[in-house]
């Protein structure tokens, strides 16, 4: 027995390999992660807080920055409400075309962002989209205004809810849920007291995703928006717009607050989520 | 409180689970479904639910037609084989579940809860989650929950399957005492033999989807309708074309009227049953059990010349396939 002990744990854990392997993950993540943002916030601080405050007085970056919240959050209630409906659908029930159903909902994934936001203006867009002059003509403007923008966010960001989500629900099974409906719940309080607490975690975990995904979303956004300044220019779209007008200090500090938020987020929730699961 | 079912069909793409079934289980007892794996046993539970829809025939509760009725309108309790317990929620919760989705008032379910811990035996654990419980306090726990709602019928999907010998043993003699107290309708499924014959006041005998036989356990022992019944009820052996069970053998030493000859050609102690293998004179290789006492008072020993006889008045059936040559079922081992 003590044999097959030490020989089962060599392999991993005595070799020296192991602190190699773990010097390499280290330094990789350090030069691609945690230095290039460093830099960022040092950037943003090389003056103290002068070009955080210039940024945010500016009231063309404060209106960016509400422009995106906005956006971000009303793409996450959407994706959320969606990406829970479609999880049940894929697990729950069979269909078919399901199979299609799943590798349409990787499109979003693997489609560059930008070709998204050219897709969208062929479909909504204003002049010559394929549904866009019905919708303007009924006063309902979708390119280059904020719907389109969430449309645009919403899209991208799609998959992360329901990635997190359905297998949640395949490891949960549906057992939990004929025992309530054999209790009398119906399919709603089924779902309120015994689907929703179960998956909890893997929805608060696809929402923090999806929000750190929607406030940094630039390519599609770009392209619907039409980057009016004031109406329809996001943070991510300011920072790009004063980097190549050469105001490194703001970019980067505007670079710096969307981190922030970003990082936060993932911040809040690996402290919320309680040590037993993952 | 009685159901019945009947003329129900059911299908799962090309595989018939269920093929014109027609039972009508009574008001009050203890019924079971027995039957081997994939048999249809558990879709017929799943379907008196309304967990699974029947394509063809009606199932009636309590004298209401349930065919098209979702389960929460059935008033059911269902306990599941792997528990269903809800995870999230503390073992009073889980318990007060039905009633709380019953709106009724706080004190009233705190009562019934309290009063459902202590019949299950679980008052102590009322604020554990289900992760704290062992196996058979989850499926007690789970079987209050089914109680609380005060359902016509409590319908168990293989309840003690997923548990070890010892506890399935201790629940089973316990269900038996609180089906006593309780009275309710109880349909149980289950592809232990032994589980049925010593619950059960009536067992219903479901393979291939259909019923091969309905009953009580004496009926179903002494008097198997078939072959299949005979072999799944218990340990069966074959002499000449009849199916018996081993222990209604007799063994001479001599020849005596309507014994057939054959030779001892092993012998083996089971704890406190010897097996006897018998070869006859024509080649059947029959099995046979004796008490201790019996097989000491014979003096068998390898290779002795045998006389076998069938007890008078024993429950035997017609093997309708001949060319069996071996005369154990595959039951024999399940069962000791």
């Amino acid at each position: 027995m003590a044999d097959r002990s030490t020989l089962a744990r060599t392999p991993i854990g005595r070799r020296p390999g192991r602190y190699v392997l773990r010097l390499v993950v280290t330094a990789y993540l350090f030069f691609l992660v945690a230095w290039p943002l460093y830099l960022v916030g040092r950037n943003t601080f090389a003056d103290g807080f002068a070009s955080l405050a210039d940024v945010l007085t500016d009231p063309d970056v404060v209106h960016a920055l509400r422009l995106t919240v906005v956006i971000a959050v009303t793409a996450v209630v959407i994706n959320t409400v969606f990406g829970v409906g479609i999880s049940l659908l894929l697990v729950r029930y069979h269909f078919p075309g399901k199979r299609a159903l799943n590798v349409l909902l990787d499109m979003p994934l693997s489609v560059s962002p930008i070709v998204v936001g050219l897709a969208l203006v062929l479909v909504y867009g204003g002049r010559d989209g394929w549904f866009g002059p019905t919708l303007e003509a009924a006063g309902l403007q979708i390119i280059f205004a904020v719907p389109g923008m969430v449309l645009a966010t919403v899209f991208v960001a799609l998959p992360l809810v329901i990635r997190e989500v359905v297998p949640v629900l395949q490891e949960l099974g549906d057992e939990q849920e004929q025992a309530a409906r054999s209790l009398g719940a119906n399919a709603l309080q089924t779902f309120r007291r015994i689907t929703l607490p179960s998956i909890k975690w893997g929805v608060i975990y696809g929402v923090v995703l999806s929000l750190a995904r929607s406030l940094g979303e630039f390519g599609a956004v770009k392209v619907v928006s039409g980057n009016v300044l004031g109406e329809t220019r996001t943070s991510t779209l300011v920072v790009e717009e004063k980097y190549l007008n050469f105001d490194k200090a703001g970019a980067y500090a505007t670079a710096f607050l969307l981190a922030l938020v970003a990082v936060a987020c993932i911040i809040v929730v690996s402290v919320l989520r309680p040590k037993e699961e993952r | 409180m009685s159901i019945e079912i009947s003329h129900v069909g059911k299908r799962f793409g090309d595989f018939v689970a269920l093929d014109n079934v027609s039972v009508s289980i009574p008001s009050g007892r203890l019924t079971a479904l027995l039957g081997p794996s994939g048999g249809g046993k558990s879709t017929l539970l799943r379907i008196i639910a309304g967990l699974e829809h029947a394509d063809t025939g009606r199932i009636e509760i309590d004298g209401v037609d349930a065919t098209r009725l979702p389960p929460q309108k059935r008033n059911v309790g269902f306990v599941f084989q792997h528990y269903a317990a809800f995870k999230h929620l503390s073992v009073r919760r889980n318990v007060a579940f039905g009633l709380e989705i019953r709106k009724r008032p706080k004190d009233e379910i705190d009562r019934r809860v309290d009063e459902l811990l202590a019949l299950v035996h679980l008052q102590q654990f009322g604020e554990r989650l289900p992760a704290q419980l062992s196996g058979g306090q989850r499926q007690r726990m789970a079987l209050a929950r089914a109680l609380a709602v005060e359902p016509t019928v409590l319908l168990l999907d293989e309840p003690f399957g997923a548990l070890d010998a010892k506890v399935r043993k201790e629940l089973r003699d316990w269900l038996r005492r609180l089906h006593d107290e309780v009275h309710v309708t109880t349909v149980f499924v289950t592809h232990d033999q032994a589980e049925a014959l010593e619950v059960a006041d009536e067992i219903v005998v479901i393979n291939d989807g259909r019923v091969e036989q309905t009953g009580s356990p004496d009926d179903l022992y002494d008097r198997p309708a078939n072959e299949f019944v005979m072999r799944f009820l218990g340990p069966v052996t074959q002499l000449d074309d009849q199916l018996v069970r081993p222990h209604d053998l007799q063994i001479h030493t001599r020849p005596e009227p309507s014994t057939v000859a054959g030779r001892a050609t092993r012998i083996t102690r089971v704890g406190f049953e010897i097996r006897v293998e018998v070869t006859t004179i024509t080649g059947q290789v029959v099995t046979v059990t004796l008490t201790r006492n019996e097989f000491l008072a014979l003096g068998l020993r390898n290779d002795a010349a045998v006389h076998l006889r069938i007890a008078p008045n024993s429950p035997t059936t017609a093997v309708a396939t001949t060319d069996q040559p071996s005369s154990t079922s595959p039951s024999l081992a399940a069962s000791h």
